[in-house]
């Protein structure tokens, strides 16, 4: 706030601009404010009310709000195995967006020359297409008949009734594609801003290329790595069109159930009490996740 | 200070070798063939206008760039194709390019590290103790004014104790004042620790204060090489005289050899200049002389400068300087010449329009070839 008022040009309409300046703020604070408390506040009261709904109630009959907190319970029983293979397969997809991710951004940022803006744009190009209709081709991609398979089966790498449709594999394959720019794009801003005479110093301070990424490369480009991270693990938990599209019953994630409960089965407070446990379960993981990395310290 | 024939000293420090070193980019060359030795222990400064190819020379040192051809050895040891990483030569960078990351502890030990050196603590903390920084050794970087900043990339630089220490123009971000005590700090610091500097700037007064040695460079050659005074005094291209200082370059046509002395007739006036200050043999030449070096008297009157003595100066323009008073005397063939009159004191100051004689003492001029460009180093200074 200090340095907002001290850079306030001087002039005889001085004195009145810190109150004009403090209000501006509020102004333009507002219509996303507007629109967070309509689409996300109101939205957000109702789930929590709906998962305390009693269970007993239906659409047709109507719920009653019991605070019935049982839900949770039973819905962490029931549903344990899922919430767990969720959070694996976002952790892996995050995991193999991350490795992909930074030698790519690397690239982009330190070796791509004049093709850096063309190679971002195809970066995003995949968002042209709608998410379903990618998740769909690679249901072509990795079907039983699929060059894929076949080639592997020629190779003798899968046996000749081996599949990858409906395995993990292909759940974690679809989704380590689909959140691969959102890490890509963080981690490319953040390598991007990396002095280049920062590891030219290391390099005449005796590092080698590699210990040079280890102790300054990697070290400056952890904001990226973070946002990158959450920004490809939040939604790779919650998601149900890759489980859905590419695997089987056996590889439903938390997002399939939810959607289950709340579209085929219709029961609500099942589905709100699962929703705001893996809200819960994220928001936990996220905090312990930036303590862990320290960014705060970071330029 | 006796040095090996293997160009290795006691402790440690080596001399530079460059031999016929050659740096082409695609479209220009911007080292030409460069031969330089730079002896252990000394301050050696490149002294240069930006663009002359100083810092392509120091990152070739460094092992930053790859020589097109040529050598570089550090005693008997060639490290012209060698991996920055495994050179003993450490760089002060331009911008510092301190890691922002660490702590300014963690900056200077960063070389000590790497090399899995023993009593890392004891030796940072000697070397902030140097710099004066032991109360910062916890700051980051950023924390730091940029003086501060300096003497820590300084620090990070040292302690590696390499046989030949890089400064890229270590100054250039610092104001004035803050630049003047860093020079002498790190002329002390050169002479307390003995190892061999070799130190890239565009400023001369820079490079004069702190080096024992300096090469002009200009368009990827050495133009001349010597002490500071050897250069200021007996410049030996246009180029030099105007870069190191400012110079009055004359027209004459040379007269020939007369002993100890070439005589050279300037616009009429024929002067001497000792022979050893005399770099060019026949034909036309540049005559010059320094302005603190012009003598000046109102007209007739006597000048203490027996020697060459020139009448018909009109003053077009006056400076006070403070310690001194700069003329500019338009002389009757219509060359302004400059003088720089020291403040003693003993005469009132000339006003512009007065007549006046002017003088020097023979054995301060010098005799450029008249081939050259008389602005060249003008410019960029």
């Amino acid at each position: 706030m200090a340095a907002v008022e001290t850079s306030a040009p001087p002039g005889p309409t001085t004195p009145a601009q810190p109150g004009r300046r403090k209000l501006t703020g509020y102004w333009l604070l507002l219509p996303g404010a507007l629109w967070l408390g309509v689409f996300f506040v109101i939205p957000f009261y109702s789930l929590l009310a709906t998962s305390l709904y009693d269970p007993k109630g239906s659409v047709l009959g109507g719920y009653d709000v019991t605070f019935h907190l049982a839900n949770f319970v039973d819905a962490i029983r029931d549903n344990a195995d899922v919430l767990v293979r969720s959070l694996w397969y976002a952790g892996l997809a995050t995991l193999f967006c991350l490795l992909l991710g930074y030698v790519l951004a690397y690239a982009i940022a330190f070796k791509a020359g004049r093709w850096r803006n063309l190679l971002l744009v195809l970066v995003i190009a995949p968002f042209f297409t709608s998410f379903l209709v990618r998740t769909l081709s690679w249901k072509l991609i990795l079907a039983d008949d699929g060059f894929v398979v076949n080639t592997l089966q020629t190779l003798h790498l899968m046996g000749d009734n081996d599949r990858l449709l409906a395995t993990p594999v292909a759940v974690i394959a679809g989704l380590t594609y689909n959140f691969l720019p959102f890490m890509v794009l963080p981690l490319y801003a953040s390598l991007e801003k990396i002095d280049h005479r920062l590891i030219e110093a290391a390099g005449d301070l005796y590092a080698s290329p590699v210990r040079a990424w280890f102790k300054v490369t990697w070290p400056l480009s952890l904001p990226g790595v973070v946002a990158g991270t959450l920004l490809t693990f939040i939604p790779a938990a919650g998601d149900y069109i890759n489980a859905s599209l590419l695997g089987s019953p056996n590889q439903r994630m938390v997002g399939n159930v939810i959607q289950n409960l709340f579209s085929a089965t219709g029961d609500y407070a099942a589905a709100g009490a699962l929703s705001v446990i893996l809200l819960t379960i994220i928001i936990g993981l996220v905090l312990i996740y930036v303590r862990t990395a320290g960014t705060e310290d970071l330029v | 200070m006796s040095q090996a024939a293997n160009g290795q000293r006691a402790d440690g420090s080596r001399s530079l070798r460059l031999s016929k070193l050659t740096k082409e980019f695609a479209a220009f060359t911007a080292v030409k063939s460069l031969d330089l030795e730079v002896p252990a222990g000394s301050f050696f400064a490149l002294l240069g206008p930006s663009g002359c190819g100083k810092t392509t020379t120091l990152r070739m040192v460094a092992g930053l760039e790859t020589p097109t051809s040529g050598s570089i050895h550090l005693g008997d040891l060639d490290v012209t194709y060698e991996k920055p990483y495994r050179r003993p030569v450490n760089t002060v960078f331009q911008n510092y390019a301190l890691f922002p990351h660490l702590d300014i502890y963690e900056n200077v030990a960063f070389g000590l590290r790497r090399r899995g050196g023993k009593e890392v603590d004891r030796q940072v903390r000697e070397m902030l103790d140097l710099v004066e920084l032991t109360t910062q050794a916890r700051k980051k970087p950023p924390q730091l004014s940029g003086g501060q900043q300096q003497r820590v990339a300084l620090a990070r630089a040292l302690i590696n104790r390499p046989d030949v220490l890089l400064l890229d123009e270590p100054l250039g971000a610092l104001d004035l004042k803050l630049r003047r005590s860093m020079q002498l700090e790190i002329k002390r610091i050169q002479t307390e620790v003995g190892l061999t500097f070799v130190h890239v700037t565009h400023d001369q007064e820079e490079a004069m204060t702190m080096a024992d040695t300096i090469a002009v460079m200009n368009a990827g050659v050495i133009e001349q090489m010597g002490s500071p005074d050897e250069l200021y005094e007996n410049p030996r291209t246009t180029f030099v005289a105007n870069f190191l200082g400012q110079s009055n370059l004359i027209a004459g046509t040379i007269v020939g050899r007369d002993g100890d002395v070439v005589k050279v007739d300037m616009e009429g006036t024929v002067v001497s200049i000792p022979a050893e200050r005399a770099h060019a043999d026949a034909g036309k030449g540049w005559v010059g002389i320094r302005p603190e070096k012009v003598l000046i008297a109102p007209a007739g009157e006597p000048i203490n400068a027996p020697g060459n003595h020139m009448t018909g100066g009109v003053v077009t323009d006056v400076s006070f300087v403070g310690v001194s008073t700069q003329y500019l005397v338009r002389m009757p063939w219509g060359q302004e010449l400059m003088v720089f009159e020291q403040n003693t004191g003993h005469r009132a100051m000339l006003a512009p329009g007065t007549h006046v004689d002017v003088s020097w003492r023979p054995e301060f001029a010098f005799l450029l070839d008249a081939s050259q460009d008389v602005n060249a180093g003008i410019e960029e200074a």
